[in-house]
């Protein structure tokens, strides 16, 4: 089985400040740390476990720059088989467009022979949602988005459940090939081992531009680009409360007391 | 014309539809649009009736497949429909269904698209939409290059209650059909309802809920003791079920539970929309996070900026001493 596994790196900002560059079009990223976005390590550890059952190679592939080498390694120490990256300082523009992300993975990944491709639910830094079913309309094949179950059937065909509002399940079938968004929590994401890591850095990583993937500069399209970001309004309406651990606990213990009594 | 896809599941109408034609509403008085509606479903009349007096036309698309929703049939009659019909925007739910479709939809046609949008303006022949990015960190503006184009709207974002601006609509049924053996590709199977262990959370009156700030799943032994203190129940975001730290049903948020008790208490939860949006009818929200621009707070009637690992023995202690007064 062929597999194809989008991986994006994001910055870690759950736990940071974000703040707006001077160009408003980006975010300060001198003090953040980068991470595989979290959806796609699941992503990922779903086509580790196809291939430990069924067989075949795992391609992973990223549209980015050479910072993203270190998240390809890892995922090469993980298991998979070879990497690509796609990277052009043409693509650069187009980083906020999932629909010409979506456009370049298409060109790539048609050059090799596939059976299933799968991308992360949503990316945690612009959280479109949208590269993974619209990989598949430029691919012309199947799709399921938010997907929580996966099984193969035989080696045409695949089980899918997806999450819907309220936790719950639509349950489908899909032929192959098709392509899947992956949701947090279908699995559980392994760690590379130290041997792993080692064998790593003797699998292909392959960078390819605009000229190899076949992709003229007038080809590519910007459907949708951002103006600027901006801080969301301050709607807080939340008194806070300040002081010591002491002062703090004394008064939220009043404020509960009052609430719903003790 | 401005072409809202309708949505449904197990034969009712999702207040997303409402929504979508309240914003469908207001860029068409700004543009002279007409607003349009195509329901795709097995047996639509009741669908029909629903929201005839809020658009100028209706296509109806019938066929005994889409009883149920299923992504390639919605494709395949929507590239049809949207080809013939021209629509100058297409609006769509950012709904598990709406997702499942639009950004292939939007590929499929070449049609710029953007997603999970909070307010649109036309902007000349473009569309200028509103967007959040980082968890709900920052918001963007986004451009699309042309119309048409397609948006995907959170929910909540606009009033479900609208005024009607007809009394009838012009329903125009399609005759479409999509070839069997791409039916094959994509088959509907059945919906599963999420597993429950017994507890109902919904039916807390004080919520105490946790987040990936609790950090390891021992942590939590500290928090169920002081829910116990007060008589609350847990609950949590869904980092804290995909760890596997606690069971499904106590998930809080839009692939979770709804929730509205008396009392909700975060502890170390950021506040992405897809949380707020299970939890922001509590009637007291407190918030306890490190971080002071952690969205939560926009909810929060109550914030604490501190670490859960000081606040959280200290008020246990205190609660304690409350209660033997
Ligand atoms: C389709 C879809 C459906 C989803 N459905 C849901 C859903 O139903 N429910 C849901 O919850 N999520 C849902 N999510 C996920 C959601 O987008 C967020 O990722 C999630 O809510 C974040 O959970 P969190 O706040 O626990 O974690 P994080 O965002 O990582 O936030 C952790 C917070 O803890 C704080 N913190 C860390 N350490 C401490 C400390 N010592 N003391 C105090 N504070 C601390 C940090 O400042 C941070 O704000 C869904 C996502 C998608 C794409
Ligand atoms: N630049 C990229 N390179 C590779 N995959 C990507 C890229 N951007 C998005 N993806 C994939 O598409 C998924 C959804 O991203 P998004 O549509 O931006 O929310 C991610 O989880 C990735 O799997």
């Amino acid at each position: 089985m062929e597999i194809f596994v989008c991986l994006k790196l994001v910055p870690n900002t759950q736990d940071t400040e974000v703040r707006i560059d001077s160009s408003k079009r980006d975010i300060l990223k001198v003090r953040l740390s980068y991470t595989i976005n979290e959806a796609d390590d699941y992503a990922l550890e779903a086509a580790l476990q196809l291939k430990e059952k069924v067989g075949g190679q795992i391609t992973v592939i990223t549209v980015g720059e050479a910072q993203a080498d270190e998240m390809l390694r890892m995922a090469l120490a993980k298991g998979a088989d070879q990497a690509i990256r796609l990277s052009d300082e043409v693509f650069t523009n187009f980083r906020y467009d999932p629909l010409t992300i979506a456009y370049l993975l298409a060109k790539a990944i048609s050059q090799y022979k596939y059976d299933l491709i799968l991308t992360g639910a949503i990316a945690s830094d612009d959280g479109y949602s949208a590269v993974g079913p619209a990989l598949a309309g430029f691919l012309k094949i199947p799709s399921a988005a938010y997907v929580t179950y996966l099984e193969l059937i035989d080696n045409q065909r695949l089980k899918v459940s997806r999450e819907l509002e309220g936790g719950l399940l639509e349950n489908k079938e899909l032929a192959l090939p098709c392509v899947l968004s992956i949701q947090t929590g279908i699995n559980k994401p392994r760690y590379a081992s130290i041997l792993g890591i080692k064998r790593a850095s003797s699998k292909p990583l392959t960078v390819l531009n605009a000229g190899q993937l076949n992709v003229n500069q007038k080809d590519l399209k910007m459907f949708i680009d951002l103006v600027e970001m901006y801080y969301p309004e301050i709607v807080s309406k939340a008194q806070i409360i300040s002081g010591n651990e002491e002062e703090i606990s004394e008064k939220l213990a009043l404020i509960i007391k009052e609430k719903v009594g003790l | 014309m401005i072409l809202v896809v309708i949505e449904h599941q197990h034969g009712a109408l999702k207040d997303i539809n409402f929504e979508l034609l309240t914003l469908a509403h207001k860029l068409a008085r700004s543009r002279n649009e007409e607003v349009a509606t195509v329901i795709l479903g097995s047996n639509p009349v009741s669908f029909i009736d629903a929201v005839t007096s809020f658009v100028n036309k209706i296509f109806v698309i019938e066929d005994s497949n889409l009883e149920n929703f299923n992504n390639y049939l919605y494709i395949n009659y929507l590239s049809k429909l949207i080809t013939e019909q021209k629509p100058n925007l297409i609006l769509i739910g950012h709904t598990g269904q709406g997702i499942d479709f639009a950004p292939y939809l939007a590929s499929s046609l070449n049609l710029p698209i953007i997603t999970d949008i909070f307010d649109a303006e036309f902007s000349d022949d473009k569309i200028l939409a509103r967007r959040t990015m980082y968890g709900g960190k920052l918001n963007a503006k986004v451009l699309t290059s042309a119309i048409p184009a397609i948006l995907t709207v959170r929910q909540g974002s606009f009033e479900k209650n609208l005024s009607p601006i007809t009394s009838q609509a012009h329903v125009e049924r399609l005759t479409l059909t999509v070839d069997s053996c791409e039916l094959e590709k994509s088959k509907f199977l059945g919906y599963t309802e999420a597993p429950s262990t017994g507890i109902d959370i919904t039916k807390a009156d004080v919520i105490v809920a946790v987040g990936r700030g609790i950090k390891e799943e021992k942590n939590l032994a500290l928090v169920e003791e002081f829910a116990q203190e007060i008589g609350g129940t847990l609950a949590c975001t869904r980092p804290i079920i995909d760890a596997g730290w606690l069971p499904k049903d106590r998930q809080v948020g839009s692939s979770g539970k709804t929730v509205k008790p008396k009392l909700y208490i975060a502890l170390g939860i950021s506040g992405a929309f897809q949380h707020i949006s299970g939890m922001k009818s509590s009637e007291l929200i407190i918030a306890v996070n490190k971080d002071p621009e952690a969205p939560i707070f926009s909810v929060a009637h109550y914030g604490v900026v501190a670490d859960l690992f000081k606040v959280l023995p200290a008020l246990a202690a205190k609660i304690k001493e409350l209660k033997k007064r």
